[in-house]
């Protein structure tokens, strides 16, 4: 077997891990496993790269170099990953997923220009070059906003000015008449140009999303790298890329689809409608029709709680920014010790992203059967004491199912209004991610307790124990 | 090379069908690690930034190839790093003792 064989056959192999990564990632059990699957796959395909010959039988040049890359990589990513907090994943994600794009980009404009100072490259090879230029550039770019968005090193709220679709539509226009002139003229300068382009427009495009849609966004370029990098396997040749990257951008789009489905709006309307913009609430405890909300101690609540035989929790947003998992955990101990049955219910999108609170619960050692799938919730909610909803907001407003002219009328809710009466664990009286009012916090079942999550759950648990 | 075009094309449609097909069964409390795990499997674009590196002729094609790597690495190394960690947390556990170390 001759050694470009032997590294096609690795390569093979890592196709191979990738695809049953993926397919482990459909169940808890195998996932983590699949993804070491991965990792092995990924480490033996790079490792066969650096015996890699060209037709001429010369090998790769630059090894000391191409170590001091990945080495530096390394150092930077690993400490990244370890110690991040497990909120701030979803910007992590982003931003290496951004790195991504940026790679594929840059692999496909090097080909280019060493194709260019050899002969004239076919018209399909420029195509795949603007492609993989194109797109990955577009997901670095986009990748950096939503995670300064979600960093809160900017506002999570959508921006938008004047003439905005007009200026978005004139730099769309702008890249194809490029694009158009690059298949008839390949010229290294127009990619430059292009390269330009691509990357304002990433940004433009992210600009007008609001914090509730990252998550979705992410996803989108998450799919967007994937064939950025099959675009780069074109241009370089390599199946391996080829697989990888197709993988990732049919299985991203998909996982797109399903995410917005789950906030009951279609992809269209998340990326294209400046969603939650505009701030229908008031935004104080007294509105000018004079209805107030009912605030109660941590004493009361905590009887409430006590006394209670059924009581679900609702876990939203707030909980995750006050890293109040493992006391929300203590507090349902404590309840069960009373003998109150408890469990979770979860919302596709709680948190920032589907299955993110999953992960912050499960961090707090909370049991898995204690997670509910809406649906499963919804359906026992009715026999609830008490909904307890901690830090949500959008997720629990009866306004999705009742008022039709409300932004999120149609988005799937966790029924907390059916319950025999809700509590409100808030921060302030602000809206929520969609910034509309939420009609059940005026509910006279209602109960709001105002404060950082985690200090109000902790007063709980005292209030439960000493009931 | 039209025949190698063709090649490559079969290998995209292929995958294309195999990578719906495989989401379509994984449950929603995946989402957020599947996700991750799939943005890990697209710094595979580590190899073709290394064959990119290993050929460069010019300094230009130099930086550019070593840009590519780190960002590769960063995308690779950090994307499987995430991954476990999320995965780590769905291990199962033994329930029982999860309470007593608050109270002691």
């Amino acid at each position: 077997m001759s050694r470009t064989t032997l590294i096609d056959l690795l390569y093979l192999v890592a196709a191979t891990t990738f695809l049953i990564a993926l397919k482990g990632l459909g169940s808890p059990k195998r996932a983590r496993l699949g993804n070491v699957v991965a990792a092995v796959g990924m480490a033996l395909a790079v490792g066969a790269t650096f015996f890699h010959q060209d037709a001429n039988g010369k090998g790769l040049a630059h090894i000391n170099l191409m170590v001091l890359a990945m080495a530096i990589g390394a150092i930077v990513a690993v400490p990244a990953a370890r110690f991040v907090q497990m909120t701030a994943m979803p910007q992590l994600v982003a931003i290496f997923n951004g790195v991504g794009g940026g790679a594929a980009a840059l692999v496909s404009v090097t080909e280019f220009i060493k194709l260019r100072s050899t002969e004239k490259p076919a018209t399909y090879v420029v195509l795949e070059v603007l492609l993989g230029v194109l797109i990955g550039t577009v997901s670095f770019s986009g990748s950096a906003i939503a995670y300064a968005k979600l960093q809160e090193l900017m506002t999570g709220r959508p921006i938008t000015y004047p003439g905005q679709q007009v200026i978005n539509a004139l730099f769309g226009v702008g890249s194809l008449a490029i694009i158009v002139m690059l298949l008839i003229s390949p010229s290294t300068i127009l990619l430059w140009v292009l390269l330009g382009l691509a990357f304002i427009l990433g940004i433009a495009f992210v600009l007008p999303i609001g914090g509730a849609d990252v998550p979705v966004l992410i996803s989108l370029l998450n799919s967007f790298t994937g064939l950025a990098v099959a675009a780069s396997g074109f241009t370089i040749g390599s199946n391996l890329l080829i697989v990888a990257g197709t993988l990732v951008g049919a299985s991203g789009i998909l996982l797109t689809r399903m995410m917005s489905k789950a906030m009951g709006r279609s992809l269209a309307n998340v990326l294209f409608s400046a969603f939650g913009s505009v701030v229908t609430a008031s935004g104080d405890g007294a509105r000018e029709d004079g209805r107030t909300v009912r605030s109660g101690t941590p004493e009361d609540i905590g009887v409430l709680l006590a006394y209670a035989s059924k009581v679900i929790i609702v876990p939203g947003y707030g909980l995750a920014v006050a890293q109040a998992q493992h006391v929300v955990r203590e507090l349902a101990d404590e309840l069960e010790k009373k003998g109150v049955e408890v469990f979770y219910a979860i919302h596709p999108v709680a948190g920032r992203m589907p299955g993110h609170m999953n992960v912050l619960l499960a961090e707090a050692n909370v049991p898995y059967e204690k997670l509910k799938e809406m649906d499963e919730a919804n359906s026992e909610m009715s026999t609830a004491d008490v909904a307890l909803v901690v830090g949500a907001n959008d997720t629990v407003n009866p306004a999705a199912k009742a008022d039709p002219s409300s932004p999120i009328y149609g988005m799937p809710i966790i029924n907390a209004d059916q319950a025999g009466s809700v509590v409100f664990l808030k921060r302030s009286m602000r809206p929520g991610f969609a910034g509309i009012e939420n009609e059940l916090l005026f509910d006279p079942k209602t109960v709001l307790l105002f404060g950082d999550a985690k200090d109000t759950l902790t007063k709980l648990v005292s209030a439960v124990t000493n009931s | 090379m039209g025949n190698t075009l063709l090649q490559y094309s079969t290998v995209l449609i292929l995958s294309i069908f195999v990578g719906v097909e495989i989401v379509a069964k994984v449950p929603s409390i995946l989402h957020t690690p599947l996700m991750s795990g799939s943005n890990a499997i697209h710094g595979v674009i580590l190899v073709g930034s290394m064959l990119i590196l290993g050929s460069a002729n010019t300094s230009a094609e130099e930086i550019l190839g070593f840009v590519a790597v780190i960002l590769a690495t960063l995308n690779v190394v950090g994307g499987f790093v995430v991954t476990d960690r999320m995965l780590e947390m769905f291990k199962a556990k033994p329930k029982a003792p999860a309470k007593t170390e608050e109270n002691a």
